[in-house]
């Protein structure tokens, strides 16, 4: 567990409330690590990322990188999920029961390449006034998470990927990642592919998101996507996520955000993170457990219809408030 | 007017006056209402890549009149990676720095949220639209994103004096300094830097991913962006989706000299090309910001009247705002409404 910044550790508390309630046999490693606090250090890292490499899975808050530069130009964030390789984030926007928005009935995917592209860190300031930022595009990142992609698809029965570049002013980069996801696609003749241009994609998901099922992007427009979709939905506060490599998972909110005017509040939506506690203890697959996950998952449904909701979908809820009565919802149906 | 119609039309994409539905609509009104403007037409055809004699004469002609009202011209990205996009072309060699859209919502056309106002002033001419890029190994792309002071400063000054002309209350910048520490951040610094000569404006700053999640959550809470090229592109999209769509928001691009007119998201809408329904609002409204640019303001203004009566108040709507008129429906009925004695 990285509670990381902002609201981050109210809302591993409420998930460890969540579990100690529904009796559910996770112990969690706590690792502070704040960039922003001045708490992160290599050694700390290294100590996080042995642990990492026996527990395989994780739950994480958002590391806030701080915009100065001091000397580094790689933030905490980034270098974990570099060490650790997790190149696919997968974020599954699904309007939620009683959470009114504008589009009702929403479920889609946005997957996501996050260790390359414009994440390198790479910049460098040729003349004085004048910086050049690097992108990197790579055949095999590419390839990678377009399988990763394709394989998703297949396997939660989806009908659809399109893959969103722009490729009409990034010839080479965002055409070397297309022409990547072309190739892939030829080996999965049951899915649909296409491909979409980045802005107009995300004019067409504030008009008419029903047209999308898999979203298939790099690094920035995927973090961009992400928001799109999870505002689309209801706001950051209610859209779980996580992030694979071959070997770890580890799962965090959709839209990674600190949310740091909320600190101490007690107002933070704790729902995209008990929504993403619930995803990992379904990774964990321990038959009892995932059964947790569904009570987990089925009882945002009455809390929507109880009324018990945060002010960022339109309520005057407390944290605590909403984890207490996803607590007393719970308990009946598993004693 | 007579065309020549090609056969692969679509790929003949039009520029300067001639996007071809929208050219004869403007011309058109330039005589309904009498305006003193004789349109040049340039045509610039995407599928002949060696050739780059039609941009350069393009550019020309822009040079020559000082402003222009343009159409889309279609990148196609299988061509060679030599190939610059005709519409990068004209921007970067006229040096249209600055590229305004303006979204609002119009009273009449259906759209999940009310009362939207927001103006995206974008940098054009540089960061990821350097068209520098280079494979080093087989397999490896870098692509280079360039973001200068000059530049920087250049356009936020543009933005804060926008809205101070306008009477805007506040800025926002764009940007993701978080991850781009440098290169975002520089623009953020100028930015700042702007900022603290303007302070009847409020100046804030907001991270892209989160200001696309605000923009579809609460877009009312904007009001001038600025922005580097890239997110400006992805911003006035989503702000373009939240008023209604492509065919409804114009764009103009400003430089030091001059001045071109389209429309905000810059599709070529080659999918309904030819068949009567593409939406002129877009064009329409921008030919009304090319009026107001040559100070011709009460022709802007009947124009626009005109345009937001048609489709507004009597709901002449083209299919992609959910209607059933033709694009020469809608152009007639403006003209009809033009045609009316002033009361």
């Amino acid at each position: 567990m990285i509670p990381g910044d902002g609201v981050g550790p109210e809302l591993m508390l409420s998930v460890k409330d969540v579990f100690k309630a529904a009796e559910v046999p996770v112990e969690f490693e706590e690792h502070q690590l704040s960039e922003v606090q001045g708490t992160a250090t290599p050694s700390k890292l290294e100590k996080l990322l042995q642990d990492m490499r026996a527990n395989r899975v994780a739950i994480k808050g958002k590391l806030n990188a701080p915009m100065e530069v001091k000397g580094e130009l790689n933030s905490y964030e980034m270098e974990l999920r570099r060490q650790m390789d997790l190149f696919a984030n997968v974020v599954r926007c699904k309007s939620l029961l009683g959470c009114a928005t504008r589009h009702p009935n929403l479920d889609l995917v946005v997957i996501r390449e996050q260790t390359e592209g414009e994440y390198s860190s790479l910049e460098h300031e040729s003349v004085s006034g004048v910086v050049e930022c690097l992108k990197i595009v790579t055949r095999n990142k590419s390839q990678r998470i377009a399988k990763f992609a394709f394989d998703y698809a297949t396997r939660h029965g989806r009908h659809a990927v399109t893959a969103v570049h722009k490729a009409n002013i990034m010839k080479l980069g965002d055409g070397l990642f297309l022409q990547c996801c072309e190739e892939v696609s030829q080996l999965y003749p049951k899915i649909k592919f296409n491909s979409m241009i980045v802005d107009n994609c995300c004019m067409q998901l504030v008009r008419d998101p029903y047209q999308f099922d898999v979203l298939l992007t790099p690094n920035l427009y995927g973090n961009v996507l992400d928001h799109v979709v999870a505002g689309l939905v209801g706001g950051a506060g209610v859209v779980p996520g996580e992030s694979y490599s071959a070997d770890y998972a580890v799962f965090e909110t959709g839209a990674r955000h600190p949310f740091a005017q909320a600190v101490g509040r007690n107002i933070a939506n704790p729902t995209a993170m008990l929504l993403t506690a619930a995803n990992m203890l379904h990774h964990l697959k321990y038959a009892s457990l995932f059964l947790c996950s569904l009570n987990l998952g089925v009882f945002f449904f009455p809390l929507s219809l109880l009324q018990v909701r945060t002010r960022d979908v339109g309520g005057y809820s407390t944290t605590t408030d909403f984890v207490q009565t996803v607590i007393d919802n719970m308990r009946p149906s598993i004693h | 007017m007579s065309y020549t119609m090609n056969v692969t039309i679509w790929l003949l994409v039009v520029l300067i006056f001639s996007f071809l539905f929208f050219v004869v609509n403007v011309d058109f009104f330039g005589r309904q209402v009498g305006a003193p403007i004789d349109f040049e037409e340039v045509t610039v055809n995407s599928a002949n890549i060696e050739d780059e004699r039609d941009i350069e004469n393009a550019i020309m002609a822009v040079r020559r009149n000082g402003i222009a009202l343009k159409g889309n011209i279609e990148t196609n990205h299988n061509h060679p990676p030599g190939y610059k996009s005709r519409n990068l072309l004209l921007r970067t060699s006229l040096d249209l720095y600055a590229n305004v859209v303006h979204c609002k919502t119009i009273p009449g056309v259906r759209s999940r949220h009310r009362d939207i106002d927001i103006v995206i002033i974008r940098e054009n001419t540089e960061g990821e639209y350097s068209n520098l890029e280079h494979e080093n190994v087989p397999g490896v792309v870098e692509c280079l994103k360039i973001i200068t002071r000059a530049n920087s400063l250049r356009i936020a000054e543009y933005a804060f004096e926008y809205a101070r002309a306008h009477g805007r209350k506040k800025v926002t910048a764009v940007h993701k300094a978080n991850i781009m520490k440098l290169g975002d951040g520089l623009f953020l610094k100028c930015c700042k830097e702007v900022a603290a000569d303007y302070p009847d404006i409020i100046y804030e700053s907001m991270i892209v991913d989160n200001t696309t999640m605000q923009l579809v959550t609460k877009p009312q809470q904007f009001d001038v962006m600025v922005m580097p090229n890239l997110y400006g592109n992805i911003v006035s999209n989503v702000c373009a989706g939240l008023v209604g769509g492509p065919g409804l928001v114009p764009g103009a691009n400003y430089g030091k000299d001059y001045a071109v007119f389209e429309t905000a998201t810059r599709n070529t809408g080659k999918s309904i090309a030819r068949k009567n329904i593409a939406n002129p609002t877009a064009m329409l409204m921008a030919s009304c910001m090319m009026l107001e640019h040559l100070k011709l303001n009460d022709l802007a203004l009947l124009v626009r009247d005109a345009v937001i009566k048609t489709i507004g108040e009597m709901k002449v709507h083209t299919p992609d705002i959910g209607g059933e008129a033709t694009s020469a429906d809608v152009v007639q009925n403006v003209v009809r409404l033009l045609q009316e004695p002033i009361p």
